[in-house]
């Protein structure tokens, strides 16, 4: 479903700055694979993500997402195939549109926007439904505007967004490490829900060991722009944080230095 | 004062001309987070383009027409500079500003005004036929603010259709939050030229109609319209602001708010007989105002909120 071959990218080339984000990844996901990547600060996780969604172009290598060679192709094209989500709430929904608008956005995805009406009936009808599975009474409140609502709402209602049509990929970027972490719980437990119920291809960051552990049948670790641990299967099943911590030490040779990907 | 209400309904008219051009200007500047300084000169392209076209023989209804789409052109201008060419949005809308000086000056064929005679010609805004409405030898359709006022409800109705399309809710979108509008698939660059060129389009009109008020165009006709068009916006966000919560009504606000504002200066004028020179300085100050009132009460009256949700490194 994703096939990523040999990725480079330098940011700031050829100035005190500069910084190899990604140094030569390559990365295979078979349709349904649900992969948590963890890693370090500035190990290259979100610069991953963004690559495959093409917020810049990658200096060398190839995205090909089902069988469709997208390195080459504009964020807007790419959206096609993609459904994301962030880590800041604010930057999935448009804060001064309404609910129902916003979905509206996101139920035409990869398609011509023309001029036909922008919302219809029935399209209200489905986002009732759909509204419902996050549990949040938001299913009556479809014209209030996005901006009143709370991160772990908005959240939600970007992983609603981002599935609405259903992705070729799911790209989640530590999209509950803004929440609190019973508001974090909840949201993983809708994202996994989604992930199960439409059996969709996923990346999800976390700095959570124990998130990564708990979701997907498929773990990558990163260091330096490297995928240094690559688990699956029982292998996976079987993990446990002070399993991860061990891999990290031999691969990176050096002991691990954040504490959040400890904690929770 | 019996001057100032003689110059009511000519101030009124005025107002709603302008606020045509307001409209366009709440389009980039609100709906696209914009400050489009093209507007400036596309203003006065808008009136160039009108009265040549009109004196060279051609259909009131057509010279409006083209006048549109003069202003359509201008605007995607500024868009493909900031889009194609990545220069920030303010220099783009200046160089096109700049730019747009000498191509008015060609329009009217190197003269720096042209007049458009209200004798010769059937024009659809006039203050003549203002004055000829309340002498009573013309019906009350041919009153400025009657055929303004007019234009003034179809633009609002057509931009109410039109933003509440798909192609106008992605338009939207790219304003309110770019990042997400490109997530969705929207192709932003292209959204933002296309809501220059309507923005600059209807300023155009708006120049247009106003060279036949006054049956003239002048290459200064421009200057500064970008701050009489935000004047509106804010007079009319701050009066109607909380009540006026529909789309179609935000832009009536606009309207009215243009309305006002020359009512106001027509007032200032009027009764203290200050010399007309000032006004743009009186206009400079009143927006410089009307902006930063929101940024000080934010800043030293409102309590700061914590929200929920700590920002991650």
């Amino acid at each position: 479903m994703l096939e990523i071959i040999d990725l480079h990218k330098t940011f700031n080339p050829g100035t005190v700055n500069e910084k190899t984000a990604l140094d030569g990844v390559s990365l295979t996901l078979k349709d349904g694979d649900f992969v948590s990547v963890i890693g370090g600060n500035g190990a290259g996780k979100s610069t991953l993500l963004n690559a495959v969604a093409g917020t810049w172009l990658v200096d060398s290598g190839t995205i090909a997402i089902d069988g469709v060679n997208v390195t080459r192709l504009p964020e807007h094209k790419r959206a096609r195939f993609i459904g994301r989500v962030f880590q800041d709430p604010m930057m999935g929904t448009a804060a001064t549109m309404q609910i129902e608008e916003n979905l509206a956005l996101a139920l035409r995805r990869g398609k011509r926007r023309t001029l036909r009406v922008g919302i219809t009936a029935a399209e209200r009808d489905q986002y009732r439904e759909l509204l419902k599975i996050l549990g949040l009474g938001l299913e009556n409140r479809l014209t209030t505007k996005v901006g009143l609502l709370s991160g772990g709402q908005r959240q939600a209602l970007t992983l609603l967004m981002a599935t609405l049509q259903k992705p070729k990929l799911l790209l989640l970027d530590e999209h509950t490490a803004a929440l609190d972490p019973k508001t974090a719980a909840k949201v993983l437990e809708t994202t996994e829900r989604i992930i199960q119920r439409d059996h969709l291809t996923t990346l999800m960051i976390t700095h959570n060991m124990r998130d990564a552990i708990a979701h997907g049948n498929r773990l990558i670790m990163m260091y330096d722009g490297r995928i240094v641990v690559d688990v699956s299967g029982e292998e996976k099943h079987r993990l446990t944080v002070e399993d991860l911590l061990s891999l990290f030490e031999k691969a990176s040779g050096q002991a691990l230095a954040s504490d959040r990907m400890l904690l929770g | 004062m019996s001057s100032f209400l003689n110059a009511l309904p000519g101030a009124v008219s005025q107002g709603l001309v302008w606020g045509v051009m307001a409209i366009g200007l709440y389009i980039t500047y609100k709906l696209l987070d914009i400050a489009d300084l093209t507007v400036d000169g596309s203003f006065c392209t808008g009136g160039a383009v009108g009265v040549m076209l009109i004196t060279g023989g051609c259909n009131v209804w057509l010279s409006l027409l083209v006048a549109i789409l003069a202003g359509m052109l201008a605007g995607l201008v500024t868009g493909l500079l900031h889009t194609a060419c990545g220069i920030p949005a303010i220099l783009s809308g200046i160089l096109t500003q700049l730019g747009l000086w000498s191509v008015n000056l060609a329009i009217m064929g190197m003269k720096a005004n042209q007049s458009l005679n209200v004798n010769k010609y059937d024009l659809l805004v006039s203050l003549r036929y203002l004055q000829d409405v309340t002498k009573g030898t013309r019906g009350f359709w041919q009153h400025p603010i009657f055929v303004a006022g007019l234009f003034t409800v179809v633009i609002i109705a057509v931009l109410y259709w039109f933003f509440g399309t798909e192609l106008g809710c992605s338009l939207r979108a790219t304003g309110a939050n770019a990042n997400m509008a490109r997530a969705q698939g929207i192709n932003t660059n292209f959204n933002k030229v296309l809501g220059l060129m309507i923005s600059n389009g209807l300023v155009a009109l708006s120049g247009a109609l106003l060279s036949q008020y006054q049956s003239f165009a002048d290459i200064n006709m421009g200057r500064g319209a970008i701050v009489i068009g935000l004047a509106a916006v804010i007079i009319g966000e701050v009066i109607f602001g909380k009540v006026f919560r529909n789309f179609a009504l935000k832009l009536l606000a606009v309207a009215v708010g243009s309305i006002i504002y020359y009512v106001v200066i027509q007032a200032v004028v009027s009764l203290s007989g200050i010399n007309s020179n000032y006004l743009k300085l009186l206009s400079a100050v009143i927006v410089a105002l009307f902006l930063a009132v929101p940024y000080w009460k934010a800043r030293y009256l409102d309590r700061p909120t914590t929200k929920g949700g700590a920002n991650h490194a």
